[in-house]
Protein backbone atom coordinates (compact mmCIF):
# COMPACT_ATOMS: atom_id res chain seq x y z
CA UNK A 1 0.00 0.00 0.00
CA UNK A 2 1.27 3.28 -0.51
CA UNK A 3 1.09 6.30 1.31
CA UNK A 4 -0.78 9.23 -0.26
CA UNK A 5 0.03 12.81 1.62
CA UNK A 6 -3.19 15.54 1.84
CA UNK A 7 -2.67 19.19 1.51
CA UNK A 8 -4.69 20.74 4.21
CA UNK A 9 -7.06 22.08 0.92
CA UNK A 10 -8.35 18.35 0.93
CA UNK A 11 -8.19 17.42 4.19
CA UNK A 12 -11.83 17.53 4.83
CA UNK A 13 -12.49 15.16 2.01
CA UNK A 14 -11.07 12.67 4.07
CA UNK A 15 -12.41 12.74 7.22
CA UNK A 16 -9.43 14.99 7.96
CA UNK A 17 -6.82 13.03 7.79
CA UNK A 18 -3.08 14.34 6.57
CA UNK A 19 -2.24 10.98 5.37
CA UNK A 20 -3.75 8.02 4.14
CA UNK A 21 -3.29 4.52 2.49
CA UNK A 22 -4.22 3.52 -0.64
CA UNK A 23 -3.08 0.15 -3.33
CA UNK A 24 -2.36 0.72 -6.69
CA UNK A 25 0.28 -0.55 -9.67
CA UNK A 26 0.77 3.63 -10.69
CA UNK A 27 -0.35 6.42 -9.79
CA UNK A 28 -3.99 6.68 -11.99
CA UNK A 29 -4.58 3.27 -9.75
CA UNK A 30 -3.73 4.62 -6.71
CA UNK A 31 -5.57 8.05 -6.79
CA UNK A 32 -8.45 5.89 -7.97
CA UNK A 33 -8.56 4.28 -5.02
CA UNK A 34 -7.97 7.20 -3.45
CA UNK A 35 -11.45 8.65 -4.90
CA UNK A 36 -13.29 5.84 -4.21
CA UNK A 37 -12.68 5.45 -0.78
CA UNK A 38 -12.81 9.39 -0.11
CA UNK A 39 -15.82 10.07 -3.31
CA UNK A 40 -15.43 13.76 -2.21
CA UNK A 41 -12.16 13.71 -3.31
CA UNK A 42 -13.28 12.58 -6.71
CA UNK A 43 -13.94 15.81 -8.91
CA UNK A 44 -11.49 17.72 -7.18
CA UNK A 45 -8.91 15.14 -8.19
CA UNK A 46 -9.93 14.58 -11.70
CA UNK A 47 -11.37 16.18 -14.56
CA UNK A 48 -14.51 14.83 -16.14
CA UNK A 49 -12.37 13.33 -18.72
CA UNK A 50 -10.72 11.55 -16.28
CA UNK A 51 -7.44 13.55 -16.51
CA UNK A 52 -5.52 14.99 -13.64
CA UNK A 53 -6.74 18.09 -12.34
CA UNK A 54 -4.40 20.99 -13.98
CA UNK A 55 -4.36 22.49 -10.45
CA UNK A 56 -2.98 19.25 -9.03
CA UNK A 57 0.26 18.36 -8.79
CA UNK A 58 1.41 14.91 -7.79
CA UNK A 59 4.90 13.78 -6.68
CA UNK A 60 6.53 10.14 -6.53
CA UNK A 61 8.39 10.85 -3.43
CA UNK A 62 9.86 14.17 -4.13
CA UNK A 63 9.20 13.98 -7.89
CA UNK A 64 6.23 15.74 -10.09
CA UNK A 65 4.68 12.49 -12.18
CA UNK A 66 3.65 15.04 -14.72
CA UNK A 67 7.19 15.08 -16.05
CA UNK A 68 7.22 11.06 -15.41
CA UNK A 69 4.76 9.03 -16.66
CA UNK A 70 1.48 10.77 -15.59
CA UNK A 71 -1.08 8.69 -14.03
CA UNK A 72 0.82 5.78 -15.72
CA UNK A 73 3.89 6.10 -12.96
CA UNK A 74 4.77 2.53 -11.13
CA UNK A 75 4.56 3.13 -7.93
CA UNK A 76 5.95 0.74 -5.25
CA UNK A 77 5.12 -0.54 -2.14
CA UNK A 78 7.41 1.75 0.06
CA UNK A 79 6.19 5.14 -1.96
CA UNK A 80 4.87 8.37 -0.99
CA UNK A 81 2.40 10.02 -2.88
CA UNK A 82 2.45 13.81 -1.91
CA UNK A 83 -0.72 15.90 -3.69
CA UNK A 84 0.04 19.61 -3.41
CA UNK A 85 -2.12 22.45 -4.56
CA UNK A 86 -0.31 24.04 -8.02
CA UNK A 87 0.98 27.75 -6.37
CA UNK A 88 2.78 30.50 -8.04
CA UNK A 89 6.32 29.25 -7.21
CA UNK A 90 7.22 31.53 -3.89
CA UNK A 91 9.01 34.44 -4.03
CA UNK A 92 9.65 35.78 -7.09
CA UNK B 1 40.88 24.58 -24.17
CA UNK B 2 39.56 23.90 -20.12
CA UNK B 3 42.73 25.28 -19.23
CA UNK B 4 42.68 28.51 -20.96
CA UNK B 5 39.12 29.35 -19.66
CA UNK B 6 39.68 29.01 -16.12
CA UNK B 7 41.78 32.04 -16.04
CA UNK B 8 40.67 34.63 -14.35
CA UNK B 9 40.23 37.84 -17.00
CA UNK B 10 40.81 40.92 -15.59
CA UNK B 11 37.71 43.06 -15.49
CA UNK B 12 34.70 42.12 -15.77
CA UNK B 13 33.89 44.93 -18.45
CA UNK B 14 33.66 48.35 -18.97
CA UNK B 15 29.43 49.94 -18.55
CA UNK B 16 28.19 52.65 -19.61
CA UNK B 17 25.62 52.79 -16.04
CA UNK B 18 24.56 50.16 -13.67
CA UNK B 19 21.22 48.90 -15.63
CA UNK B 20 24.01 48.10 -18.62
CA UNK B 21 26.22 46.14 -16.56
CA UNK B 22 23.39 43.11 -15.75
CA UNK B 23 24.20 39.70 -16.64
CA UNK B 24 27.78 38.41 -17.56
CA UNK B 25 28.53 36.31 -14.42
CA UNK B 26 31.10 34.23 -13.15
CA UNK B 27 30.54 30.71 -13.65
CA UNK B 28 32.65 28.66 -10.85
CA UNK B 29 32.98 25.12 -10.20
CA UNK B 30 32.49 23.80 -6.93
CA UNK B 31 34.96 21.02 -6.48
CA UNK B 32 33.64 19.86 -3.19
CA UNK B 33 30.09 19.13 -3.58
CA UNK B 34 30.81 16.95 -7.02
CA UNK B 35 30.14 13.43 -6.00
CA UNK B 36 32.51 11.40 -7.99
CA UNK B 37 35.32 12.93 -10.20
CA UNK B 38 33.77 12.66 -13.90
CA UNK B 39 31.26 14.80 -12.43
CA UNK B 40 31.65 18.89 -12.23
CA UNK B 41 29.73 21.11 -10.35
CA UNK B 42 29.27 25.04 -12.09
CA UNK B 43 27.35 27.65 -10.10
CA UNK B 44 26.22 30.64 -12.45
CA UNK B 45 26.33 33.37 -9.87
CA UNK B 46 23.67 35.42 -10.63
CA UNK B 47 23.95 36.58 -7.14
CA UNK B 48 26.67 38.95 -8.87
CA UNK B 49 24.27 40.95 -10.78
CA UNK B 50 23.96 44.48 -9.44
CA UNK B 51 20.79 44.00 -6.71
CA UNK B 52 22.33 40.92 -5.73
CA UNK B 53 19.69 38.13 -8.22
CA UNK B 54 18.95 36.78 -11.58
CA UNK B 55 16.04 39.18 -11.39
CA UNK B 56 18.18 41.75 -12.93
CA UNK B 57 18.31 40.21 -16.22
CA UNK B 58 14.48 39.64 -16.00
CA UNK B 59 13.16 43.14 -15.01
CA UNK B 60 15.57 44.91 -17.63
CA UNK B 61 14.24 42.47 -20.33
CA UNK B 62 10.47 43.42 -19.08
CA UNK B 63 10.94 47.28 -19.31
CA UNK B 64 13.09 47.43 -22.23
CA UNK B 65 10.58 45.58 -24.49
CA UNK B 66 7.94 47.35 -23.31
CA UNK B 67 9.75 50.56 -24.23
CA UNK B 68 10.54 48.80 -27.68
CA UNK B 69 7.02 48.32 -28.00
CA UNK B 70 5.73 51.35 -27.39
CA UNK B 71 3.85 49.57 -24.12
CA UNK B 72 4.61 52.00 -21.83
CA UNK B 73 4.85 56.19 -21.43
CA UNK B 74 7.56 58.37 -19.77
CA UNK B 75 6.66 58.86 -16.21
CA UNK B 76 3.78 56.01 -16.12
CA UNK B 77 3.70 53.43 -13.10
CA UNK B 78 4.54 50.26 -13.59
CA UNK B 79 2.44 47.55 -11.23
CA UNK B 80 3.85 43.99 -10.80
CA UNK B 81 2.71 41.20 -8.40
CA UNK B 82 6.19 39.78 -6.63
CA UNK B 83 7.69 38.78 -3.10
CA UNK B 84 11.44 40.82 -3.73
CA UNK B 85 13.53 40.12 -5.85
CA UNK B 86 11.81 40.89 -9.17
CA UNK B 87 10.50 43.88 -6.96
CA UNK B 88 13.72 44.69 -6.34
CA UNK B 89 15.21 44.81 -9.70
CA UNK B 90 12.38 46.59 -10.99
CA UNK B 91 12.57 49.22 -8.62
CA UNK B 92 16.13 49.76 -9.27
CA UNK B 93 15.83 49.67 -12.87
CA UNK B 94 12.76 52.01 -12.92
CA UNK B 95 14.29 54.51 -11.21
CA UNK B 96 16.70 55.26 -12.92
CA UNK B 97 15.06 55.20 -15.80
CA UNK B 98 11.99 57.47 -14.51
CA UNK B 99 9.13 55.21 -13.85
CA UNK B 100 7.26 54.53 -10.57
CA UNK B 101 6.95 51.59 -9.51
CA UNK B 102 3.91 49.72 -7.15
CA UNK B 103 4.43 45.85 -6.11
CA UNK B 104 2.51 43.69 -4.68
CA UNK B 105 3.50 41.00 -2.49
CA UNK B 106 2.33 38.67 0.67
CA UNK B 107 2.71 40.54 4.54
CA UNK B 108 5.15 37.15 6.01
CA UNK B 109 8.05 37.84 3.49
CA UNK B 110 11.65 38.50 5.50
CA UNK B 111 11.98 42.29 6.60
CA UNK B 112 15.48 42.97 3.96
CA UNK B 113 12.80 42.38 1.23
CA UNK B 114 10.92 45.36 2.40
CA UNK B 115 14.01 47.67 3.15
CA UNK B 116 15.66 47.28 -0.35
CA UNK B 117 12.30 47.50 -1.94
CA UNK B 118 11.75 51.17 -0.52
CA UNK B 119 15.51 51.65 -0.32
CA UNK B 120 15.28 51.83 -4.28
CA UNK B 121 11.89 53.83 -4.24
CA UNK B 122 9.30 51.24 -4.46
CA UNK B 123 5.85 51.44 -2.95
CA UNK B 124 4.16 47.85 -1.32
CA UNK B 125 0.69 46.90 -1.42
CA UNK B 126 0.56 43.50 0.94
CA UNK B 127 -1.80 40.73 0.10
CA UNK B 128 -2.61 37.99 2.60
CA UNK B 129 0.33 35.77 3.62
CA UNK B 130 -1.29 32.97 4.11
CA UNK B 131 -2.36 32.85 -0.17
CA UNK B 132 1.29 32.99 -0.96
CA UNK B 133 2.39 34.44 -4.01
CA UNK B 134 -1.31 32.97 -5.57
CA UNK B 135 -2.36 36.07 -3.56
CA UNK B 136 -0.47 38.85 -4.69
CA UNK B 137 -1.18 37.84 -8.31
CA UNK B 138 -4.78 37.95 -7.76
CA UNK B 139 -4.87 41.09 -5.85
CA UNK B 140 -2.46 42.50 -8.75
CA UNK B 141 -4.64 41.73 -11.15
CA UNK B 142 -7.88 42.92 -9.60
CA UNK B 143 -5.77 46.43 -9.26
CA UNK B 144 -4.62 46.13 -13.02
CA UNK B 145 -8.33 45.87 -14.16
CA UNK B 146 -9.73 48.56 -11.73
CA UNK B 147 -7.04 51.44 -12.90
CA UNK B 148 -5.87 51.30 -16.67
CA UNK B 149 -3.19 53.76 -16.06
CA UNK B 150 -0.92 51.32 -14.55
CA UNK B 151 1.27 49.32 -16.50
CA UNK B 152 1.71 45.47 -15.41
CA UNK B 153 4.89 43.74 -16.88
CA UNK B 154 3.58 40.14 -15.49
CA UNK B 155 6.72 38.55 -15.17
CA UNK B 156 4.35 35.17 -15.11
CA UNK B 157 2.65 35.78 -18.34
CA UNK B 158 5.43 37.97 -20.39
CA UNK B 159 7.82 36.21 -22.89
CA UNK B 160 10.44 38.71 -21.93
CA UNK B 161 11.07 36.74 -18.65
CA UNK B 162 12.22 33.64 -20.45
CA UNK B 163 13.80 35.28 -23.34
CA UNK B 164 16.24 37.18 -21.21
CA UNK B 165 17.66 33.78 -20.35
CA UNK B 166 17.19 32.33 -23.83
CA UNK B 167 19.57 35.73 -24.91
CA UNK B 168 21.56 36.21 -21.96
CA UNK B 169 22.01 33.44 -19.20
CA UNK B 170 22.42 30.44 -21.84
CA UNK B 171 24.86 31.80 -24.47
CA UNK B 172 26.97 32.95 -21.40
CA UNK B 173 27.04 29.50 -20.27
CA UNK B 174 27.44 27.64 -23.41
CA UNK B 175 30.71 30.16 -24.24
CA UNK B 176 32.06 28.50 -21.30
CA UNK B 177 31.18 24.50 -20.95
CA UNK B 178 31.42 22.35 -24.55
CA UNK B 179 28.64 19.88 -22.78
CA UNK B 180 25.84 20.46 -20.19
CA UNK B 181 24.59 17.07 -18.59
CA UNK B 182 22.23 18.95 -16.69
CA UNK B 183 20.72 22.48 -16.44
CA UNK B 184 19.09 22.74 -12.57
CA UNK B 185 17.24 25.92 -11.69
CA UNK B 186 14.15 27.01 -9.47
CA UNK B 187 10.62 26.81 -10.88
CA UNK B 188 8.83 29.95 -9.85
CA UNK B 189 7.51 31.65 -12.83
CA UNK B 190 9.39 28.95 -15.17
CA UNK B 191 11.69 32.01 -17.06
CA UNK B 192 14.67 30.86 -15.99
CA UNK B 193 14.06 27.03 -17.17
CA UNK B 194 12.21 27.50 -19.80
CA UNK B 195 14.44 30.24 -21.03
CA UNK B 196 17.50 28.39 -20.47
CA UNK B 197 15.99 25.13 -21.19
CA UNK B 198 14.71 26.22 -24.87
CA UNK B 199 18.40 27.39 -25.61
CA UNK B 200 20.30 24.37 -24.34
CA UNK B 201 18.03 21.91 -25.93
CA UNK B 202 18.41 23.45 -29.48
CA UNK B 203 22.04 23.84 -29.01
CA UNK B 204 22.70 20.06 -27.27
CA UNK B 205 19.80 18.31 -28.09
CA UNK B 206 18.27 15.87 -25.42
CA UNK B 207 21.50 14.89 -23.98
CA UNK B 208 21.30 18.09 -21.66
CA UNK B 209 18.55 17.55 -19.14
CA UNK B 210 16.26 20.56 -17.47
CA UNK B 211 15.69 19.92 -14.11
CA UNK B 212 13.30 22.05 -11.75
CA UNK B 213 13.75 22.63 -8.07
CA UNK B 214 10.07 24.03 -6.91
CA UNK B 215 9.82 24.76 -3.49
CA UNK B 216 7.33 22.89 -1.28
CA UNK B 217 5.37 25.42 0.73
CA UNK B 218 5.04 25.11 3.46
CA UNK B 219 1.10 24.48 5.33
CA UNK B 220 0.41 28.01 6.40
CA UNK B 221 1.46 29.30 3.01
CA UNK B 222 -1.42 27.28 1.24
CA UNK B 223 -4.29 28.73 2.21
CA UNK B 224 -6.05 28.05 -0.75
CA UNK B 225 -10.33 27.48 -0.18
CA UNK B 226 -9.72 25.06 -3.05
CA UNK B 227 -7.63 23.62 -5.63
CA UNK B 228 -9.39 25.91 -8.19
CA UNK B 229 -7.65 28.88 -6.61
CA UNK B 230 -4.45 27.37 -7.71
CA UNK B 231 -2.40 29.24 -9.86
CA UNK B 232 -0.19 28.01 -13.31
CA UNK B 233 2.20 30.53 -14.80
CA UNK B 234 1.34 30.96 -18.48
CA UNK B 235 4.96 30.99 -19.75
CA UNK B 236 5.67 27.30 -18.15
CA UNK B 237 5.77 24.45 -20.74
CA UNK B 238 6.21 21.17 -18.78
CA UNK B 239 6.97 19.35 -21.70
CA UNK B 240 10.47 20.95 -21.63
CA UNK B 241 11.34 20.08 -18.31
CA UNK B 242 13.24 16.13 -17.89
CA UNK B 243 12.55 16.39 -14.14
CA UNK B 244 10.64 18.47 -11.47
CA UNK B 245 11.58 17.68 -7.97
CA UNK B 246 10.23 19.54 -4.79
CA UNK B 247 12.29 20.70 -1.83
CA UNK B 248 11.09 21.11 1.59
CA UNK B 249 12.57 24.65 3.18
CA UNK B 250 14.08 22.53 5.88
CA UNK B 251 16.15 20.78 3.57
CA UNK B 252 16.85 24.10 1.67
CA UNK B 253 18.25 25.92 4.27
CA UNK B 254 20.58 23.39 5.51
CA UNK B 255 21.62 23.06 1.65
CA UNK B 256 21.96 26.71 1.91
CA UNK B 257 24.27 26.13 4.99
CA UNK B 258 26.03 23.51 2.91
CA UNK B 259 27.17 25.97 0.47
CA UNK B 260 28.44 28.32 2.76
CA UNK B 261 30.53 26.11 4.70
CA UNK B 262 31.85 23.56 2.19
CA UNK B 263 32.02 25.66 -0.69
CA UNK B 264 32.23 29.37 0.84
CA UNK B 265 29.13 30.09 -1.37
CA UNK B 266 27.10 33.16 0.39
CA UNK B 267 23.32 32.56 -1.39
CA UNK B 268 19.94 32.49 -0.54
CA UNK B 269 17.40 29.88 0.26
CA UNK B 270 16.37 28.85 -3.53
CA UNK B 271 19.88 28.38 -4.25
CA UNK B 272 20.33 26.17 -1.57
CA UNK B 273 17.46 23.96 -2.35
CA UNK B 274 18.77 23.94 -6.15
CA UNK B 275 21.95 22.44 -5.13
CA UNK B 276 20.65 20.05 -3.26
CA UNK B 277 18.85 19.03 -6.45
CA UNK B 278 22.01 19.37 -8.75
CA UNK B 279 23.99 17.34 -6.40
CA UNK B 280 21.54 14.45 -6.58
CA UNK B 281 21.77 14.82 -10.80
CA UNK B 282 25.07 14.85 -10.27
CA UNK B 283 25.42 11.02 -8.08
CA UNK B 284 22.72 9.53 -11.02
CA UNK B 285 25.92 10.95 -13.62
CA UNK B 286 28.95 8.98 -14.61
CA UNK B 287 30.65 11.63 -16.29
CA UNK B 288 29.82 15.44 -17.58
CA UNK B 289 29.24 18.91 -16.55
CA UNK B 290 25.70 19.77 -14.04
CA UNK B 291 25.15 23.55 -13.88
CA UNK B 292 23.15 25.37 -11.89
CA UNK B 293 22.07 29.12 -10.96
CA UNK B 294 22.55 30.83 -7.83
CA UNK B 295 19.77 32.88 -8.24
CA UNK B 296 20.37 35.34 -5.37
CA UNK B 297 22.98 36.33 -2.76
CA UNK B 298 22.33 35.31 1.28
CA UNK B 299 22.39 39.13 2.33
CA UNK B 300 18.17 39.27 2.80
CA UNK B 301 17.71 36.58 4.70
CA UNK B 302 20.16 37.17 7.37
CA UNK B 303 17.69 38.50 10.08
CA UNK B 304 15.96 35.01 9.84
CA UNK B 305 19.14 33.40 11.54
CA UNK B 306 19.62 30.44 8.58
CA UNK B 307 23.26 31.13 8.34
CA UNK B 308 23.82 30.74 12.34
CA UNK B 309 21.28 29.06 14.11
CA UNK B 310 20.64 25.18 14.00
CA UNK B 311 17.64 25.02 11.32
CA UNK B 312 15.17 23.72 13.90
CA UNK B 313 15.77 27.07 16.03
CA UNK B 314 14.81 29.15 12.99
CA UNK B 315 11.45 30.84 13.38
CA UNK B 316 7.98 30.31 11.12
CA UNK B 317 10.10 28.07 9.39
CA UNK B 318 6.98 26.97 7.54
CA UNK B 319 4.97 29.92 7.72
CA UNK B 320 7.83 32.04 5.73
CA UNK B 321 7.91 32.34 1.92
CA UNK B 322 11.11 31.53 1.83
CA UNK B 323 11.61 31.56 -2.73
Amino acid sequence: MATVKIPPVLRASVGGEKQVSADGANVGEVLNALASAHPDTQTQLFSAEGELNRYVNVYLNDEDVRVLDGLETVVGESDTLVILPAMAGGAR
Amino acid sequence: MDGERLQNRPCGGRYGDIVQSIGNTPLVELKRLSPKPGVRIWAKLESRNPTGSVKDRVARSLIEDAEARGAIRPGQTILEPTSGNTGISLAMICKRKGYPLKVVMPDNVTQERTQLLKMYGAEIVYSDGSKGSNGAVELALEMAAADSSYYMPYQYGNMANPLAHYNGTALEILEELDEISAFVAGLGTGGTLMGNGRRFKEELGDACKIVAAEPMQGEPVQGLRSLDDGFIPPIIDLSLLDRKIFVTNRDAILWTRKLLDEEGLFAGVSTGAIARVAVRIAGELDEGNVVFIVADDGWKYLSSGIYTLPVDEVENLDSTVWW
